[in-house]
């Protein structure tokens, strides 16, 4: 049983063991037995945290590049949405069907994050996050001062999603299973794509981006074309965005909420894509249920916090702790058979966000 | 001076051109057309002198910024709360002594010694790790923004400063001449004439610092090559903490400057953040020289932002970065 095994290998399939099967299970039959309260603002909103998360971890897991406008492509998206389909603002409002609006909102977050992606990526490693990072807080003083197109400090109010199959889709059930199916449609995306040639070659350039130019790779394209495809998740899980709060506004892209985001994939662990999700409901039930053991107000220094244990002491996250944990549980047991594991070399030496 | 003339000879002349315009545009009399085409010529004015005091402000930030990342290469995302942190306490001890310079002084050593507690208890430990340190940065400027929301409340807080800095001054600057034939002069706040002073002085200060003085010598061979500082027998560490001390309480000491001229709220330190992340992205990481131009640029663009398109403004300080990014990515007084 070696853990290992599921975070490299070129079979998903094959390699179904019983804690997956379990998670799986227990997300599907989670809306017979929860209230819609865990439904909807606990499930579905860890999900969709997850999901924006997701491709931070996707962009600093495994292209080396922690990219804090996330948020922003995906809350350009959500604004599309406001602005193409309908709202009850009565500024722009297009009133496209709902077929078109979300794959052009979508496909255009992608390409803003090509464009953020084209900025940022001549430059490396920390100068990732002070670019991105003032990409994110422009985008927010930019649709907070503009009234025409973006309906300036109070946003876009009344964002419906539309009713499809006769299902209202922001009833609890059937959006939790729309957000479950977004988010494990894209968690098993990455997992492939990190195993596929692009995957492998944005790890290579990562970790030394000189040897991959000189044997012949397209450096730039390469990060640029991790940028597109993390635009498509988190335009994706924007739209979603905007449909579970059904508003939109300048506080919906805040610094504020991108940093939360930032919080959330260190906090999961980077270094595979179910740890964004972890993060997302620590993240999630700390917000709900904090407010039991201190004051509501005080919540960012509780988040802020956390996020400092986590950084000072398990770079990797509660993904990094989970598996130390295991290994120290393991070691009490066979200790022997770890260590003949260690004497043959097949253990990878821990990496962890330094690598970047 | 007159290699740069001779390597350069388009871009002098082009240098030459725009300054002199620029003096006409200030000393002149406009004409009618040039009133009809961009308006009048004491808001030109004004735009002009608010733009400079606001890069005065910018630098006094952005450079402790870029100095603790030119010998560090620690992006510190805590330095907006450092400014916030600095005005807060020196608007205490103003207020409890009544001593504006008071509060100036103790908010500069407060921030100064909290950067250096920062730089002993945190960054010492992670040395190198560059990606972890920001990502600490930004966990402390989550937790201080917080603590100072529940500490000073989102009241909007004023700076009184003395007497003699209040009021405004008459500048030898004619507007208008009116229909009598007596000329209208131009008047400006002097608290913000001070401010563009107390920035130049900070900077040639600096500047003295690091090319004049031993110490300084240190620090610019720290830049270039940490390791071999260390090995010619410099206590590096002692070094480190010394430029974090200065850099931090450069921000404190903005924080109340910048708090006089404008004033204290919550959501500064993010607004100071994004400043100074623009200007020394524009300017050049590390270099100090780079954040002063960098900070009259976008101060500027920001005025004129403001002033004649107020919506798109954040797009133009926006854009000068993208520029900046796509031709030169080390900024552009940047070592690549």
């Amino acid at each position: 049983m070696d853990t290992r095994r599921l975070f490299s290998g070129n079979s998903l399939l094959a390699e179904l063991r019983p804690g997956p099967l379990v998670a799986l299970v227990f997300l599907l039959a989670y809306p017979v037995f929860a209230s819609d309260f865990f439904i909807f603002q606990i499930g579905a909103y860890s999900l969709l945290l997850g999901t924006i998360a997701l491709s931070l971890m996707m962009l600093a897991g495994y292209g080396g590049m922690v990219s804090l406008a996330q948020l922003t492509v995906a809350g350009f998206a959500g604004y599309l949405v406001a602005i193409l389909g309908d709202n009850s603002v009565g500024v722009m409002g297009l009133g496209w069907p709902w077929w078109l609006t979300v794959p052009a909102a979508i496909l255009a977050a992608a390409l803003f994050s090509v464009f953020i992606g084209a900025i940022s990526v001549r430059t490396e490693g920390i100068y990732t996050i002070m670019i991105t990072l003032a990409i994110a807080v422009a985008f927010f003083y930019f649709v907070r001062q503009n009234y025409v197109i973006f309906n300036g400090f109070t946003g876009f109010a009344g964002v419906e999603p539309p009713t499809v199959f006769g299902l209202y889709w922001r009833d609890p059930a059937p959006f939790y299973y729309l957000t479950l199916a977004v988010s494990g449609g894209f968690f098993l995306a990455v997992l492939y794509a990190s195993r596929s040639t692009f995957g492998l070659s944005l790890q290579a350039i990562r970790d030394n981006p000189r040897r991959m130019r000189a044997l012949g790779y397209d450096v730039t394209l390469h990060r640029i074309a991790a940028y597109f495809l993390a635009g498509l998740i988190a335009g994706t899980a924007g739209v979603l965005m905007v449909w579970f709060n059904g508003r939109i506004s300048p506080g919906s892209v805040g610094i504020d909420v991108a940093i939360d985001i930032l919080v959330i994939a260190v906090v999961g662990g980077m270094r595979h894509p179910i740890g964004p999700f972890i993060g997302a409901i620590a993240f999630v039930l700390l917000e709900n249920f904090a407010i039991d053991l201190i004051d509501r107000e005080r919540f960012n220094t509780v988040i802020g916090l956390a996020f400092l244990l986590v950084v000072l002491f398990s770079p990797d996250g509660l993904l990094g702790i989970w598996g130390r944990l295991r290994e120290r549980l393991r070691l009490g047991r066979s200790a022997r058979q770890v260590a003949r594991r260690e004497r043959g070399g097949e253990r990878q030496p821990a990496g962890s966000l330094e690598q970047t | 001076m007159r290699q740069f003339l001779e390597r350069h000879t388009f871009w002098a002349i082009t240098i030459l051109l725009a300054a002199a315009i620029l003096l006409w545009m200030i000393f002149a009399v406009w004409p009618e057309w040039l009133v009809s085409a961009i308006g009048r010529k004491k808001t030109f004015v004004n735009t002009l002198l608010n733009g400079i005091t606001l890069g005065g402000l910018y630098f006094l930030v952005a450079s402790g910024f870029t100095l603790v990342f030119g010998l560090m290469r620690n992006v510190n995302l805590a330095h907006g709360s450092l400014y916030l942190l600095g005005a807060y306490i020196g608007y205490e001890v103003a207020e409890a002594s009544g001593s504006w310079f008071l509060g100036l002084a103790v908010a500069f050593l407060a921030i100064a010694a909290s950067g250096v507690l920062m730089q002993v208890l945190i960054f010492r430990r992670m040395e190198g790790e560059d990606l972890r340190q920001t990502l600490v940065t930004i966990a402390i400027s989550i937790i201080a923004a917080d603590l100072m929301l529940a500490i000073w409340t989102g009241t909007t807080y004023q700076f009184s400063p003395p007497e003699w800095l209040f009021g405004a001054t008459t500048l030898p600057v004619v507007s208008v001449i009116r229909a009598s034939g007596d000329p209208v002069f131009i008047k400006y706040p002097i608290y913000r004439l001070a401010v563009l002073g107390v920035a130049v002085a900070v900077g040639i200060g600096l500047w003295l610092f690091l090319n004049r003085t031993k110490i300084g010598m240190m620090i610019r061979a720290g830049v270039n090559d940490r390791q071999m500082l260390a090995a010619s027998g410099v206590n590096v560490q002692l070094l480190f903490a010394l430029v974090f001390a200065i850099g931090a309480g450069l921000a404190g000491f903005a924080g109340v400057i910048g708090g006089t001229a404008l004033s204290i709220a919550p959501g500064e330190d993010i607004r100071y953040l994004l400043a100074s992340l623009i200007v020394v992205i524009v300017g050049g990481l590390g270099s100090v020289t780079g954040a002063a131009i960098g900070a009259l640029l976008i101060g500027l663009a920001e005025q004129f932002g403001l002033a004649y398109f107020p919506t798109y403004g954040v797009v133009l300080t926006f854009l000068i970065m993208v520029v900046v990014l796509a031709v030169r990515p080390q900024g552009l007084m940047g070592q690549s």
